[in-house]
């Protein structure tokens, strides 16, 4: 069986790795929907986002490689990391759940997103900016059509917004792990690479309100439970998902198509 | 240098430039690479030929595809040793395909995407506004009563739309 690799422990490549393991696991969990979505358009839709995300993805993977100095490509960081190597927030690896809580999901990560590839366009690190320059245009979109559906559910019927309300109390709780910094952050703050993930928490918050609001909710209550993605302390489910996308690369090793 | 590469018409990489015009992209077969923007620069060194290409979607799999086209193209037509590199900055934008290349996609049945709004979105407005405030002209009659059936299309770049005079649904190169 193919051995695991110990990714880079820098500062940097923690910082690349949790933005590129975000669009990665997420990514993964949109592209479940491929064959099963409610219409034909979503569908579509939602293997489109599933391919910018997993394009995002492989860029940044790519970087990381490179900042380590240590020579990873993108499939082998992608694919033969050990479960707490992996650095996205919890939110994204939880199952897809129903169509409502995966627009809801979409909505809130790709408005993080777009905020920080917008910051990320000023990197001091010339091709995290690139990639970012090129990816916002992407999760604008991402965005905006997420964030009809969140619309179109919420204030539809009274199934749908019922559903949407559920998504809404699941997912709320695995947001504020987003905004608490640490080292790693800190550093990135003080290079030049990118902004703590915090500073984007009031824009964030801004557009979530202005789009809960149309969707007739409103932010659930802070709770005090913290989820620890980011930190690599994952859920029960991140095993389950990193065993289905390694499972190929691990029993045949630098396999390709 | 946020614009579109200015295509040499004489000069001794002229040749080239003429052949890339003729690298299909495979998605959208109407248009050329050349038309499409995504060739930046090409370049002559020593030990061969550079040509600079723009990714135009992150996930776009047709990339590599594209690569690889445009290298047996360059090579058939006998310009000896070429390698493809990949710019990613500044980002690959509608606005740089070509006036030809618009008309092609016209012609071809897709409609070509307006200028780039940078601030469209912002605000954000939900369900039922129209992209931009404007109406897409059906590519087959011509008609602005036309309505978006889907944001994505068959490829990452288009989306889905109808016209309300001929009936005829087409497609909608998106501007990015």
């Amino acid at each position: 069986m193919q051995a695991s690799i110990q990714p880079g422990r820098d500062a940097a490549t923690q910082y690349v790795l949790r933005l590129a393991d975000t669009c990665l696991i997420l990514g993964q969990r949109v592209a479940e929907w491929c064959g099963h979505a409610p219409i034909l358009e979503e569908d579509i839709a939602l293997t489109n986002m599933s391919l910018d995300l997993i394009g995002q993805s492989r860029a940044l993977l790519t970087h990381a490689g490179q900042i380590s100095g240590l020579g990873h490509d993108e499939d082998q960081l992608a694919f033969l990391r050990e479960e707490r190597d992996y650095l996205n927030p919890t939110l994204v690896e939880l199952p897809r759940g129903d169509f409502a809580f995966t627009v809801l999901r979409n909505a809130m990560v790709a408005t993080f997103l777009k905020l920080m590839w917008q910051r990320l366009s000023a990197s001091s690190d010339a091709e995290l900016a690139a990639i970012a320059g090129k990816a916002v245009k992407e999760a604008r979109y991402h965005q905006q059509h997420a964030a009809d559906w969140v619309v179109r559910l919420g204030d539809g019927t009274e199934e749908s917004a019922r559903r949407l309300r559920d998504a809404l109390a699941q997912l709320w709780r695995y947001t504020p792990e987003w905004f608490e910094d640490d080292a790693v952050d800190q550093a990135a703050a003080a290079s030049g690479l990118g902004p703590r993930w915090s500073e984007l928490q009031a824009d964030w918050r801004a557009d979530m309100d202005a789009l809960l609001a149309a969707a007739q909710l409103s932010a659930p209550a802070d709770s005090a439970y913290r989820s620890t993605g980011r930190r690599g302390v994952h859920s029960e489910h991140m095993g389950f998902i990193l065993a289905e996308m390694q499972h190929l690369q691990r029993a045949y090793p630098g396999g390709v198509w | 240098m946020n614009q579109a590469a200015v295509v040499p018409t004489s000069g001794a990489l002229a040749p080239v430039w003429q052949v890339l015009g003729t690298v299909l992209d495979p998605e959208v077969p109407a248009l050329s690479v050349v038309d499409l923007g995504l060739v930046r620069e090409v370049l002559a060194h020593e030990d061969g030929l550079e040509i600079v290409l723009t990714p135009t979607y992150s996930g776009c799999p047709a990339t590599e595809l594209i690569e690889r086209n445009v290298l047996e193209a360059v090579a058939a037509a006998g310009f000896g040793p070429a390698r493809v590199t990949l710019r990613r900055a500044p980002a690959w934008s509608t606005d740089w395909i070509s006036a030809e290349g618009r008309q092609k996609l016209l012609d071809y049945g897709i409609a070509p995407p307006g200028p780039v709004d940078l601030n469209e979105g912002v605000p954000m407005h939900f369900v039922g506004r129209t992209p931009s405030g404007r109406r897409l002209a059906c590519p087959r009659c011509g008609s602005a009563q036309t309505e978006r059936l889907s944001a994505f299309g068959s490829t990452a770049c288009k989306a889905l739309y109808r016209c309300l005079s001929c009936r005829e649904p087409f497609e909608h190169f998106k501007p990015i």
